[in-house]
C-alpha cells in the first residue's frame, strides 16, 4: 500500500534495455518508489554494508570504483570527497537535484521512481565523510519528485534509516528536502550553495570558493549529483571491482542518457559508460532506432545545450568524456538532442542562445550583457532584419565572452580541425561561454543558412527595424512567444 | 496581500527549525506564501523577513531571482509550455502559438476569467516526451493541439481534478518526529567531528 | 652595496616583464597599482570584499599552469606569478567588457552629475572604440527614483557593480537596497515603500562608479571640472578625513577621503550633507548688541541690533573689565569651545587663563567626562584597538547614532577580524548581533557591573546578578575579553545619570590587563579643547595648573569651575559674565532648568557663534564666527590625532575666525595674544604644549593620517569613591536619554536635506513594561520625575531592558531634560496615561 494516493501514472521516458541495471533496477515496478518495494528488492542493503565498515573504508571503495560525477563535469566523486580539509567541522552534503540543462532528463526519473535509492546513496556519502547534515535540493518545477522524496523521507525516518542513530548505530544524519524555485544557474554548485543559503543563485568564484573547502555557510561541503549518489548503494553492495566490470577503464559503470529530438524511439537509457558509440545509441535497434522516417541526421548535441554540436562525422565516437572533449564538445549531463534535416540551424541556435540569455544570473558583465545581445541579433536575423556584418559580429561577441578558439567539431569538408573542449571564459562560471556553443557550431557549419536570411542591404537603419511592434509581429509569424 | 495565517505560521516555523541558519528557509517560505495566496504578496515577504531575521529588501532580492515566484496574482492554472530545443524541434513553438490563439493571450498573459496564465518556458526535463508542458508544475507529455484543447477544457469544466491551484507544489511535506531528528546545530557550534567518525578510524578519510 | 639574500617567503611577481615583491595576502590589483600599473576596475573597492563581477580587471595571469584570464581583484599574489596587463588577450578582454558595459548605458553624459569624473567615461575615452556596433534598443527603466530622502537611483545608468548594495549590507549593515530580478533585467532597488533608510547612504553615491546614484544636495549643482577641492578634516570626534569641494565660493559637496587610520573614506550622511548649513541665510553675519527699535545700539534696549566689530568688542571689553573689577577673575566664565579648531581653542584658553585670569573654562557641557581623566588615562589608536586578537568594551552612546565612522570600523573589525566586543551601556547599540556580549546595567550601576566584570576576568566569577545584569552574562563577557588587550570606548551613554557611574566604571576597567581608552566625547573637537587647556585645572599640553606657560603673562593656580559649576555660580550671583563660545546650554545642558536660570540671572552673556540658537538669542553681545571650511587650523580626534582643517570659502558678512575674535577681545582688555596667523598660533602651541612638541603645521597637513600627539602626561586623576545609587522602586522606571543622528541640533536644522529627518520624541520601554503600564504603541503618556513632567507617546521596544525608559534628547514634542536634576545621580520616572 502506498501513501501516494493522488499521483498520476508512473513517469514515462525510461526505456528498458538489456544490460546492467545499476540505477534503474526498480524502474520496472509500478510501486518502485515505495519503501516496501525498495526493501523487497535489496534496498538499504548497501547502507548496511557501509555501516559494517569504517567510514575510511567506504571512501576507499568509492574512490576505487572511479565513479565519475554525473552532473556534467565528470570529476571522480571519490577524489572530490578527498578535498575536504581535515579536521574542519561541520561538513555538509548538498545533493544537486536541480536538473535543468536542456535535453537532460534523468535525475528527475531517479528522484521520482527510486527516491529511496537516492536517500541510501546520500546516507553512504554522509557516513563516509562525516557529513552532519544533508540537503536534498530538488528543482522547484518538479512537484512529483518533491512529493515522492518527501514521502520516502517520511518513511525512512520512521523506519530508522534516516535521522538519529541510523539502524541502531551511532551514525546520525538528517536529510532535509529543499525545493528550488526556477533558476537553471542554481545547478552550478556554488550557485546551488548560495541558493540553499537563501540568496540569489549567483555563482562564487573558485578559488577561493571551492565548496569542498568553503561551501555551505562557509564550511566544507560536498555537492554531488543525484545520479552520482544513486550509484553508491550498488557499489557498496557489490564492490568496486564488480562495478568496474561495466563500462570502460576510464569511465566505469553505467550511465543514463536521455536521447530526445528526431529519433524514432526517444528515451532515457541506462547504458554501459564509455563503450557505446553515438551511432549505436542513435541508430541501434536496442536503443533509439535511428532518425524518424524519411529524414537524415543533420546535427546532434552530445551533452546538453551547453555542448558544442556534433555532426554525422562524429557518430562513431564512444560515449566517453575524453574522446568527446578532444573532438570539440562534451558529454556533459547525458543529454543527446538529435536534429534531422528539417531543422532550421538559425532557429535552433537562437532557441539555445535565448535559454542562456534568460538564465544568466546577471553577475558577470560579459554573460549578462553578451548573451542578451547575442539573442537580440539572432532574433533580428531570423526576423529578416539582419545585416551581413552581424554574422562575424556574433562570433566576436562570443569571443569577448569566451576568448580564443572556441571548441568546435572537425569539419572535414571545409578542412577545419577540431578545437578541443573546454572553452576559455571571461566569466566566473561557464554559463555565458556556453551560449557561444550554438553560435560557433551553427555558423561554422551552416553559415550559408545565416546568409540566406540576411537579405536587407547594409544601409537600412537597424534600430528602427526592431521597433517592438514589428518584432512581435515577426515573432508571432514564426510561432514565437517572444522573450518577455 | 497577506502575512502567513496561523496554520502556515506553524509550518513556516517548523521549516525554519530544519536549517542551521534561518535564512536558508527563505525559498521554502516563499513557496509557502505562494501556496497560501497563489502569488507572493509584499506583506508575505515582510513577514518572511521577520521570521528569518533579514530585511524585506533581501527577501525580494531572492524572490525575484527565481522565476517560479510571482509577485502579482496569476491564473488559477499556470500553463508552462516548453519551447526549448528538444521541444522546439518537435513542435513546441507551434503548440505555444496554438495555445496563445486558443486562450486569447500572449505568453506571459492571463485570461480575462483569471483561470489561465500562459508561459513560454525553458526546459522542464521531459525532453524525450516532447512537446510537453506543465500545468501548475504537473506534467503533460507529447501533446497535440487537440490534447491541449482537451486539457484546457478539462480544467475549465472541473473534469480534471488532480491539478491543485497555482502555488501548491508538493502536497506532501517532509515531517520529522522530534525523537527521530538527528539535530540541527548552528555551523559555528558544530566544531567537533561527528561521533561515528571519531569513534572509527579518525585518521581515515574523514579526518 | 650587498646583495640582500632573497627572503624564503618572498612573493615575487613578474608584471609585464618586471619583477617586484608583493605583500603577503596582497591582491594582484592592489599590488599592480602599488607598482605603477593601474588595472581598470568598476566593482572592486579596496574597503569591501571583492566580488569579481564587473570583469573589467581581467588580466592574463600565469601561475604555472598556463596563462589564463583572471580577475585581478580576486587573485592573491603567489610566488612566481606572471602577469600581463598589456597583452593582446588582456586588452581584448577588457575592451570587450567595456563594450558590454556600454551597450545598455545611456549616453547622457552631458546631463549626468558624474560626467567628468566618471570611471566608465574615462575608460571609454582611453580605451574604448570610436563607435558603437550595438544598434539595438537600450534597456529602459523609469528615470531616477528616490531610494531615500537624499539619494536618487537611475537604473539605466547602473552597471550592476554591487558597490552600493555591498556597502549597504557589508559596511553599513543596512541591506535595504538589493539586486532584484535576474540576468540583463537585474536592477538595484528597495523593497516597495521601504526606503534605503541608512545613516550612511551618501557613501553609496560617492563609490558609485557611474552616475547611477546621485545625492539631492549636489544634483545638478555643478560640473566636476568647475569644482575646486581641498583636503580637510570633518570636525567630529573621529576626525574623518574629507575633501571639501566648492565652486564660486560655495561649498557644494563633501566627500570622504580614505585615511587608513580613521574613516576609510566613509562619512555619515549628517556630516556629508551638513555643508548645506554653511551658506544658510540665517548665518550670523554681523556682531549684535542691545539696541532700540530703530536698530541703534542702546545698552538699555531689548533688541539685538547689528553693530560694528569696534562697538561690540568695546562693549564686551568693558563688561569683562567691570566684572573683573567687581568680582575678580572668578566672576567671568568661558563655556564652550569644542566646535573650534585647536588654534582657536588655544587662543581662547590663553585669553581666559592668561589675560582674564580665570580658570572657569569648560568646553564640555556636563555631557562629557572630567578633562583630567581624559587627559591622563592610557589611550590607544583605533587601528591598534581593532587589531586582530583585541577586545573592545563599548561604554558610550550608540556609535551608530553618534560616532558613525567608528561604528563602521567596529562593524568591519567584528566581521572580518578576530575581535570581541562587550557592550556596557544602558541599551543595546546598533551593532546588534555583531556584539559578542551585551551587558546592560540599570542606569547608575555601570560602575558596579564594570567592577564585577574586572573581578570576573581576574577569576572571581559573580554568583548573583549585579546591577541588573545576570551573573552568566558577566561571566560570558569576562570570557570574551580574557587574554585580549582591551580598549574601552568610553563616553557618556546617558545624560539622565551623572558622570559618576561612568567614571567609576572607567576606573575599574583601567585595571584590566592591557587596558587603554578611546574617549568618545560627542562634541566635535573636545579632545583638542582638553589638549589646549579649555578645561578647568588644565593648561595647554595636558599640564596641570602650577607653572606659567612660556610667553604667558600669568596663569591660574586654583582649579576653576566646570560647566555645571559656572551655571550654579551664575544662579548664585557669583559669576556675572558668561562667554559662550559655540555652545548652547539652553538646548544642550542636561539640566534645562539650571541652564535657563543661569542665563537669566547672569549679568552679561557674550556669545560667539554661527547661528542665533536659543542661547545666542538670549545673549547681550554676539560675535559672528567663521565656521567650518571658512577658517583654517587643525583638529584633534579621539585618538589624539591632529589633522588639518582647511579654509575653502569666505565667511559670511564680517564673521571672523574664533582665534581672531579672542585676539581682538584680548586687545580690548589691553593685552596682545601675539598671533598674526593660524600658523603662528600653531607654532606657539608646539612650544607651549609638551604634548605637541616637535609637530609642525606642514607635517600635519602632509600625512593623510595626520599626526598623533604624545600620550598621556603624568597628570593625576584621582578616581572618586564609587557612587552609591538608590534602589529602583517597583513603580518607577529609570530614565535613559541619548542623542540620535538626526535631531533638532542647530546644524541639522539648517540643512534642508536633513531638517525633516528627525523623528519626534518618544518614550521607548520594554513591551512587558508597556503592557504593565497599559500603554500601547503610540499612546500618549505623562512622564513625571522629581524635577518635572512631560507628555509624549510610547514606543514598545524589546531592546530596552526591563525597568528602563529611553527618551532621545533634542527632539520635537518633549524635552527629557525637564526631568533631569543635575544634582541627582540617576533620574527615576513614573509613567501615567495621559
Amino acid at each position: 500500500m502506498t501513501p501516494n494516493t493522488h499521483h498520476t501514472a508512473n513517469t514515462p521516458g525510461w526505456v528498458d534495455v538489456d544490460g546492467p541495471h545499476i540505477v534503474t533496477s526498480r524502474f520496472g515496478f509500478d510501486d518502485s518508489f515505495t519503501l516496501a518495494r525498495f526493501e523487497a528488492t535489496g534496498g538499504y542493503a548497501g547502507l548496511r554494508a557501509a555501516l559494517d565498515r569504517t567510514p575510511a573504508d567506504v571512501h576507499t571503495e568509492v574512490r576505487e570504483a572511479s565513479l565519475l560525477g554525473r552532473g556534467g563535469a565528470g570529476f571522480p566523486a571519490g577524489v572530490k570527497w578527498g578535498f575536504c580539509p581535515p579536521a574542519v567541522w561541520p561538513r555538509y552534503l548538498v545533493v544537486n537535484g536541480d536538473e535543468s540543462e536542456p535535453g537532460t532528463y534523468k535525475d528527475r526519473l531517479l528522484m521520482q521512481r527510486d527516491p529511496h535509492q537516492l536517500i541510501e546513496g546520500s546516507l553512504i556519502a554522509c557516513y563516509a565523510l562525516g557529513l552532519s547534515q544533508c540537503f536534498l535540493y530538488v528543482r522547484g518545477e518538479m512537484a512529483l519528485a518533491q512529493e515522492r522524496i518527501a514521502t520516502a523521507l517520511n518513511e525512512a525516518y520512521a523506519a530508522g534509516y534516516v535521522g538519529k542513530n541510523i539502524l541502531g548505530t551511532d551514525f546520525s544524519v538528517d536529510i532535509i528536502l529543499h525545493w528550488g524555485a526556477g533558476a537553471y544557474i542554481v545547478g552550478e554548485e556554488t550557485a546551488l550553495i548560495e541558493s540553499l543559503e537563501g540568496n540569489r543563485g549567483m555563482p562564487r568564484l573558485k578559488p577561493p570558493f571551492f565548496p569542498a573547502a568553503i561551501g555551505l555557510y562557509g564550511k566544507p561541503t560536498i555537492v554531488n549529483n543525484v545520479e552520482t549518489l544513486a550509484n553508491l548503494p550498488w557499489i557498496l553492495l557489490n564492490g568496486a571491482t564488480e562495478y568496474k566490470k561495466f563500462g570502460s577503464d576510464t569511465s566505469p559503470g553505467t550511465r543514463l542518457f536521455a536521447v530526445s529530438g528526431h529519433v524514432a524511439r526517444p528515451g532515457v537509457y541506462e547504458i554501459e559508460h564509455g563503450v557505446t558509440t553515438f551511432r549505436e545509441l542513435i541508430y541501434g535497434e536496442r536503443f533509439c532506432q535511428g532518425i524518424r522516417d524519411g529524414h537524415e541526421l543533420k546535427m546532434f548535441i552530445p551533452g546538453g545545450a551547453s555542448a558544442p554540436w556534433f555532426f554525422p562525422e562524429q557518430l562513431d565516437l564512444p560515449l566517453e568524456a575524453k574522446p568527446v572533449g578532444a573532438a570539440g564538445s562534451m558529454l556533459g549531463s547525458g543529454a543527446i538532442v538529435v536534429m534531422d534535416d528539417t531543422t532550421d540551424a538559425v532557429r535552433a541556435c537562437l532557441r539555445v542562445v535565448r535559454f542562456f540569455a534568460r538564465e544568466s544570473c546577471g553577475k558577470c558583465t560579459p554573460c549578462r550583457e553578451g548573451t542578451t545581445w547575442e539573442e537580440t541579433v539572432l532574433r533580428r536575423i531570423l526576423d529578416g532584419k539582419g545585416r551581413s556584418a552581424d554574422i562575424d559580429m556574433l562570433l566576436d561577441i562570443g569571443d569577448n565572452i569566451s576568448p580564443g578558439p572556441y571548441p568546435v567539431a572537425a569539419n572535414e569538408a571545409e578542412g577545419q580541425t577540431a578545437v578541443p573542449f573546454p572553452p576559455r571564459q571571461t566569466t566566473i562560471c561557464p554559463l555565458g561561454p556556453s551560449s557561444v556553443a550554438p553560435i560557433t557550431s551553427a555558423i561554422r557549419r551552416f553559415r550559408s543558412e545565416f546568409e540566406a536570411k540576411i537579405v536587407l542591404p547594409e544601409t537600412i537603419p537597424v534600430a528602427a527595424a526592431v521597433h517592438p511592434a514589428t518584432s512581435e509581429l515577426a515573432a508571432a509569424a514564426h510561432g514565437e512567444g517572444g522573450h518577455r | 496581500m497577506s502575512r502567513f495565517n496561523a496554520d502556515n505560521l506553524i509550518v513556516a516555523e517548523s521549516i525554519i527549525r530544519r536549517y542551521p541558519v534561518a535564512k536558508s528557509a527563505l525559498i521554502p517560505l516563499l513557496h509557502l506564501a505562494q501556496e497560501q495566496d497563489g502569488y507572493v504578496a509584499d506583506d508575505a515577504m515582510a513577514h518572511i523577513a521577520e521570521l528569518v531575521g533579514v530585511t524585506p529588501a533581501e527577501v525580494v532580492g531572492t524572490c525575484t531571482f527565481y522565476e517560479m515566484f510571482k509577485r502579482h496574482p496569476v491564473g488559477t492554472y499556470v500553463v508552462n509550455i516548453c519551447t526549448n530545443i528538444s521541444c522546439l524541434v518537435l513542435g513546441g513553438e507551434e503548440l505555444l502559438h496554438h495555445a496563445e490563439k486558443s486562450l486569447g493571450v500572449r505568453a506571459g498573459g492571463t485570461t480575462d476569467d483569471g483561470l489561465f496564465t500562459l508561459e513560454d518556458v525553458e526546459c522542464i526535463a521531459a525532453c524525450t516526451e516532447a512537446p510537453c508542458l506543465q500545468v501548475n508544475y504537473r506534467y503533460r507529455y507529447r501533446l497535440t493541439t487537440d490534447d491541449f484543447d482537451e486539457l484546457i477544457d478539462g480544467l475549465r469544466t472541473g473534469r480534471i481534478t488532480d491539478v491543485p491551484h497555482h502555488g501548491v507544489l508538493a502536497r506532501i511535506r517532509q515531517q520529522i518526529a522530534d525523537d527521530r531528528l538527528a539535530g540541527v546545530v548552528a555551523p559555528e557550534l558544530a566544531t567537533e567531528a561527528p561521533v561515528w567518525l571519531a569513534a572509527s578510524d579518525a585518521g581515515g578519510a574523514g579526518s | 652595496m650587498t646583495d640582500a639574500p632573497t627572503k624564503p617567503d618572498a612573493i615575487d611577481v613578474t608584471l609585464n616583464g618586471v619583477t617586484f615583491e608583493a605583500e603577503p595576502g596582497e591582491l594582484l590589483i592592489d599590488a599592480c597599482e602599488r607598482n605603477g600599473v593601474y588595472i581598470p576596475r568598476f566593482c572592486y573597492h579596496p574597503r569591501m570584499t571583492p566580488v569579481g563581477m564587473c570583469r573589467m580587471c581581467l588580466v592574463e595571469v600565469d601561475t604555472g599552469r598556463g596563462a589564463a584570464l583572471q580577475p585581478s581583484c580576486m587573485l592573491t599574489c603567489t610566488p612566481g606569478m606572471t602577469v600581463q596587463t598589456e597583452s593582446e588577450l588582456t586588452k581584448k578582454a577588457q575592451d570587450g567588457v567595456l563594450e558590454f558595459l556600454l551597450i545598455n548605458h545611456p549616453l547622457d553624459c552631458p546631463v549626468c552629475d558624474k560626467g567628468g569624473e566618471c570611471p566608465l567615461q574615462d575608460q571609454t575615452m582611453s580605451y574604448g572604440p570610436g563607435e558603437s556596433r550595438f544598434v539595438e534598443q537600450k534597456r529602459h527603466f523609469e528615470k531616477p527614483i528616490p531610494v531615500n530622502e537624499n539619494v536618487y537611483l537611475d537604473r539605466e545608468r547602473c552597471i550592476l557593480c554591487d558597490r552600493c548594495t555591498r556597502f549597504a549590507s557589508e559596511v553599513a549593515g543596512d541591506p535595504l537596497i538589493h539586486f532584484q530580478d535576474r540576468g540583463s533585467n537585474t536592477q538595484v532597488n528597495t523593497f516597495p515603500d521601504e526606503p534605503f533608510a541608512s545613516y550612511f547612504s551618501g557613501n553609496t553615491v560617492q563609490i558609485c562608479p557611474v552616475g547611477a546614484l546621485t545625492a539631492k544636495p549636489y544634483r545638478f549643482k555643478a560640473r566636476p571640472w568647475d569644482l575646486e577641492e581641498v583636503i580637510s578634516t570633518y570636525p567630529n570626534p573621529m576626525g574623518d578625513r574629507i575633501s571639501v569641494q566648492s565652486s564660486r565660493d560655495k561649498v557644494l559637496r563633501i566627500q570622504g577621503v580614505d585615511s587608513d587610520a580613521t574613516n576609510w573614506g566613509w562619512l555619515t550622511d549628517r556630516d556629508r550633507f551638513s555643508f548645506e548649513a554653511i551658506h544658510h541665510p540665517e548665518r550670523l553675519t554681523v556682531p549684535l548688541v542691545h539696541g532700540d527699535d530703530l536698530g541703534n545700539a542702546d545698552a538699555a534696549g531689548d533688541n539685538l541690533v547689528a553693530a560694528s566689530w569696534a562697538v561690540a568688542l568695546q562693549q564686551a571689553g568693558a563688561v569683562i573689565t567691570a566684572a573683573l573689577d567687581k568680582g575678580g577673575p572668578d566672576a567671568v566664565g568661558v563655556l564652550g569651545g569644542a566646535r573650534l579648531s585647536n588654534e582657536a581653542q588655544y587662543a581662547w584658553a590663553k585669553l581666559a587663563k592668561s589675560v582674564i585670569g580665570t580658570d572657569n573654562v569648560d568646553a564640555q557641557l556636563d555631557d562629557g567626562l572630567p578633562a583630567a581623566m581624559v587627559a591622563s588615562y592610557p589611550r590607544r589608536t583605533l587601528n591598534d584597538a581593532l587589531a586582530p586578537g583585541s577586545a573592545v568594551v563599548l561604554m558610550s552612546e550608540d556609535p551608530k547614532e553618534q560616532f558613525g565612522t567608528l561604528y563602521l570600523r567596529l562593524r568591519h573589525a567584528l566581521q572580518k577580524r578576530d575581535i570581541t566586543l562587550v557592550e556596557l551601556n544602558p541599551t543595546a547599540s546598533g551593532l546588534g548581533r555583531l556584539t559578542t556580549v551585551g551587558l546592560h546595567p540599570r542606569p547608575g550601576e555601570t560602575g558596579v557591573v564594570a567592577r564585577a566584570l574586572v573581578d570576573a576576568v581576574a577569576g572571581a566569577l559573580p554568583t548573583a546578578d549585579v546591577g541588573g545584569v545576570s551573573a552568566a552574562a558577566i561571566s560570558a563577557a569576562a570570557t570574551a575579553v580574557h587574554g585580549r588587550p582591551v580598549t574601552v570606548v568610553c563616553g557618556r551613554a546617558s545624560l539622565a545619570e551623572s558622570a559618576s557611574p561612568t567614571i567609576d566604571a572607567a576606573a575599574a576597567l583601567r585595571e584590566l590587563p592591557g587596558a587603554a581608552f578611546l574617549f568618545a566625547l560627542r562634541r566635535g573637537n573636545s579632545h583638542g579643547a582638553i589638549d589646549m587647556g579649555l578645561a578647568p585645572g588644565l593648561l595647554p599640553g595636558r599640564v596641570g595648573l602650577g607653572a606659567t606657560p612660556e610667553g604667558w603673562a600669568a596663569a591660574p593656580t586654583v582649579t576653576g569651575l566646570d560647566a555645571r559649576g559656572m551655571l550654579e555660580a551664575a544662579v548664585d550671583g557669583d559669576l556675572s559674565v558668561l562667554v559662550l563660545v559655540g555652545s548652547d546650554p539652553l538646548a544642550d545642558f542636561p539640566d534645562a532648568d539650571l541652564a535657563s536660570r543661569a542665563l537669566t540671572t547672569c549679568d552679561t552673556v557674550i556669545a560667539v557663534d554661527l547661528f542665533a540658537n536659543l542661547s545666542v538669542a538670549s545673549a547681550d553681545i554676539v560675535f559672528p564666527a567663521a565656521g567650518f571650511a571658512e577658517t583654517a587650523g587643525t583638529h584633534t580626534n579621539f585618538e589624539g590625532r591632529v589633522s588639518p582643517l582647511t579654509r575653502k570659502v569666505t565667511a559670511p558678512g564680517v564673521a571672523r575666525p574664533d582665534w581672531v575674535i579672542a585676539s581682538d577681545l584680548a586687545f580690548e582688555l589691553g593685552a596682545d595674544l601675539g598671533f598674526d596667523s593660524v600658523e603662528s598660533v600653531f607654532d606657539e602651541i608646539v612650544t607651549v604644549a609638551p604634548s605637541h612638541a616637535g609637530l609642525s603645521f606642514a607635517d600635519v597637513a602632509a600625512d593623510n593620517d595626520g599626526a598623533l600627539v604624545r600620550g598621556p602626561t603624568a597628570l593625576d586623576f584621582g578616581a572618586p569613591e564609587p557612587t552609591a545609587v538608590v534602589p529602583l522602586d517597583g513603580y518607577s522606571l529609570r530614565l535613559v536619554t541619548d542623542h540620535r543622528l538626526y535631531d533638532n541640533a542647530t546644524l541639522v536644522q539648517h540643512c534642508p536635506s536633513m531638517a525633516n529627518l528627525a523623528d519626534v520624541a518618544q518614550l521607548s520601554l520594554h513591551p512587558l513594561d508597556a503592557d504593565r503600564l497599559g500603554a500601547g504603541a503610540g499612546s500618549l503618556v505623562t512622564v513625571i520625575s522629581a524635577a518635572g513632567s512631560i507628555e509624549l507617546p510610547v514606543r514598545p521596544d524589546p531592546a530596552v531592558p526591563r525597568g528602563s525608559g529611553v527618551i532621545p534628547l533634542n527632539r520635537s514634542g518633549a524635552d527629557p531634560r525637564e526631568l533631569i536634576d543635575h544634582r541627582a545621580v540617576v533620574t527615576d520616572i513614573r509613567v501615567a496615561s495621559s
